[in-house]
């Protein structure tokens, strides 16, 4: 009931301020359900974003304005929610997702409205493929994928690895892949491959499997809710090597659920409120400020600068209409952010370092940096 | 061989919380002769009583675990009774199908406003019951899985003797017979058919909060995925028989885990279900279940 309330008054400030006609942007996210973290703090960081820069007088001397859906984390209805979004708001640009899966969902409507989508933290490849208007400004799954393989086998030392992945999810199977496309011709081995699926809530059958199997540690490419519950029963079940994952695991829920379980576990991500670098520490500052001491996470950052780096386009391009804003956002180039530099690529994706936490007594800790 | 040892054990504790949910579908179908499609949400509030209550009584104690459990039971048998007074009574004579629909109606209700009352976003359960694991060579069991295993068998026993031992069994017997009849000898229906529900949704509670023991993430969605395999189990297992349910709830828990721990884990639900498909087209009635002939 919060939401809604904050956006009125976000509403009410900017009439107040400007005269102008407001640039609509269309927000959609998992604001309730199995992720809702995922959408909340992407959430959090795209208004935070939005009432700085209306505060410093807008863009164009408009003020802009948010219109956001939630998708419940279900799937098909982000289509739903983006088509919302284009006919009845007419939101010039679009924000989301911070999955993979439910941006594929809306890239192709996107596309075909010729209207730009930037996700803030998709990183299936694939999401961008979709054609010339889908952008992300965070780093792909093939670089995550070698930033692990090559974690497990310097940091960790392991030689024989067991993946278990969501069969439903295509982030999921594609960090998976990536990861062994690394890490096997490095001379590990994934000794066992084992699936499960979304809103599965057992695991045992699979962790018996890979403990028959002997190995030294083992990746789990998948969300917080799964994993969690995963290393919770792979410790009653007596494995205790340890477990990593990619930024699906990024939330508090995770700890909140695993606990002690995931002492010695590893996840990479997009950045860490803990960086000492003066930009991270203020926009931390901020944030904490805005939402009641709330720490920020990857996808607070990566919402916060995907409407950064949308503003900027559109000072760029002097207008909001598609195909120019497009060419615009295709052109970004070291725009500075929270989560790092971002330049788009000829593939419209972002280029960034991913940043390796460790899990130690209930808290997250940096561990270590690793540029692309 | 431990491995496989250990997948049974896996296999047999997962089958046990199906068979707890099934055993409410079952009795409910036993007495009325349609299935209370909202019994899946019951389970699920269940949950989410226990997760109230055990904010309130010390943790990791038998004495909180059983007023948490309790608790629950009690609090989920007053839904049920309360569903069944607003929802059901009234269609009382109405054609089965009409039923049928109140009670998804219902399930959904429920899903959909624990969406409001506790939000979707997934809570984690806290560890009321102590809980420490026990291993035997290779073999590792969590208490809490001891703790399902029995709670079921003493529950589906105690069914059994409510059923066929006690005077209100009787009564439930005989209006599942035949309810006219049943009203002509001086049974009251309202009162043994509220009853019934009271029951199968006391079960439901205990079932929500073993299930969230294990498995310490709640949503209000939680009830959708076990209520749909427990309605299975409990058709498998021959609908209305309560040795069935438990059988049936077994049965599938080990198929389950047995082929998510092989290479095929990718098609668990698939080859569970296809096993399902089978068994049912040599036995209709399923595997404990009598044939009836419908009279006409």
């Amino acid at each position: 009931m919060k939401t809604p309330a904050l956006f009125l008054t976000l509403l009410a400030t900017a009439t107040a301020a400007f005269a102008a006609d407001p640039i609509k942007l269309g927000e959609y996210a998992s604001l309730t359900g199995k992720e809702a973290g995922f959408g909340q703090t992407s959430h959090h960081g795209i208004i935070l974003a939005l009432e700085e820069i209306n505060a410093t007088g807008g863009v164009l001397g408009r003020p802009l304005e948010l219109a956001y859906e939630d998708n419940q984390t279900k799937s098909g209805e982000s289509a739903t929610a983006v088509k919302k979004l284009l006919s009845r708001d007419k939101v010039v640009a679009l924000i989301g997702e911070v999955s993979s899966g439910r941006s594929l969902e809306a890239a192709p409507i996107a596309q075909a409205a010729h209207i730009p989508m930037v996700a803030p933290a998709a990183t299936n490849p694939k999401v961008t493929q979709t054609g010339n208007y889908i952008f992300r400004v965070c780093f792909i799954d093939p670089f995550q994928g070698t930033v692990m393989a090559k974690f497990a086998k310097e940091d960790l030392k392991a030689k024989k690895v067991a993946i278990l992945s969501s069969v439903s999810n295509a982030y999921s199977l594609g960090l998976a892949k990536f990861f062994k496309e690394t890490f096997v011709p490095a001379g590990g081995e994934v000794v066992t491959e084992k699936n499960f699926s979304e809103g599965d809530k057992d695991f045992r059958a699979q962790l018996t499997a890979v403990k028959a199997a002997g190995v030294d540690a083992v990746f789990v490419p998948g969300y917080y809710t799964e994993s969690a519950l995963i290393v919770r029963q792979a410790r009653d079940l007596g494995l205790t090597m340890p477990f990593f994952g990619g930024d699906g695991w990024e939330d508090e829920q995770l700890l909140k659920i695993g606990g002690e379980a995931l002492n010695g576990c590893y996840y990479s991500t997009h950045f860490s409120a803990e960086n000492t670098d003066p930009v991270v520490a203020g926009f931390a500052t901020k944030y904490k400020a805005r939402w009641n001491g709330e720490v920020p996470g990857a996808f607070s950052a990566l919402g916060y600068d995907a409407v950064y780096v949308i503003a900027d386009a559109i000072k760029r391009a002097g207008t909001t209409d598609g195909p120019k804003l497009r060419d615009a956002l295709a052109a970004t180039k070291n725009f500075p952010g929270v989560s790092g530099v971002t330049t788009i690529d000829k593939d419209r994706n972002a280029s960034k370092a991913a940043t390796i936490i460790a899990l130690h007594d209930g808290k997250a800790k940096f561990f270590k940096t690793v540029a692309p | 061989m431990s491995e496989f040892l250990q997948q049974l054990l896996n296999g047999l504790s997962l089958g046990a919380i199906y068979a707890l949910i099934a055993l409410g579908y079952t009795m409910v179908y036993g007495v009325l002769r349609f299935i209370n499609f909202a019994h899946s949400d019951v389970f699920m509030v269940g949950a989410f009583i226990g997760y109230y209550i055990g904010q309130k009584v010390p943790q990791n104690t038998i004495g909180g675990g059983l007023v948490v459990l309790l608790g629950a039971m009690l609090g989920c048998a007053l839904l049920g009774m309360l569903i069944e007074r607003l929802c059901y009574r009234p269609l009382r004579g109405a054609a089965t199908l009409n039923v049928l629909i109140t009670a998804i109606g219902v399930s959904l209700l429920l899903e959909y406003s624990g969406q409001v009352f506790f939000g979707a976003t997934p809570r984690t359960f806290p560890s009321v019951f102590p809980s420490t694991n026990f291993a035997f060579g290779d073999l590792v069991i969590s208490s809490n899985q001891v703790v399902v295993i029995v709670v079921t068998a003493l529950l589906m026993v105690g069914l059994q003797l409510i059923v066929y031992r006690t005077k209100i069994g009787t009564a439930m017997r005989a209006v599942s017979l035949n309810p006219k009849a049943a009203q002509l000898v001086g049974v009251n229906n309202d009162v043994v058919i509220s009853f019934t529900f009271g029951l199968g949704s006391a079960l439901a509670g205990a079932g929500g909060i073993l299930y969230a023991l294990n498995y310490p993430s709640i949503d209000p969605l939680m009830g959708v995925m076990p209520g749909l395999k427990a309605f299975v189990a409990a058709v498998l297992g021959g609908i209305g028989n309560i040795p069935g349910a438990a059988l049936g709830g077994l049965l599938l828990g080990t198929v389950e885990t047995f082929v998510n721990g092989s290479q095929w884990s990718t098609y668990k639900d698939a080859i569970a279900f296809a096993i399902l498909i089978i068994i049912l087209l040599f036995r209709p009635a399923g595997l404990l279940g009598k044939v009836s002939v419908e009279k006409v």
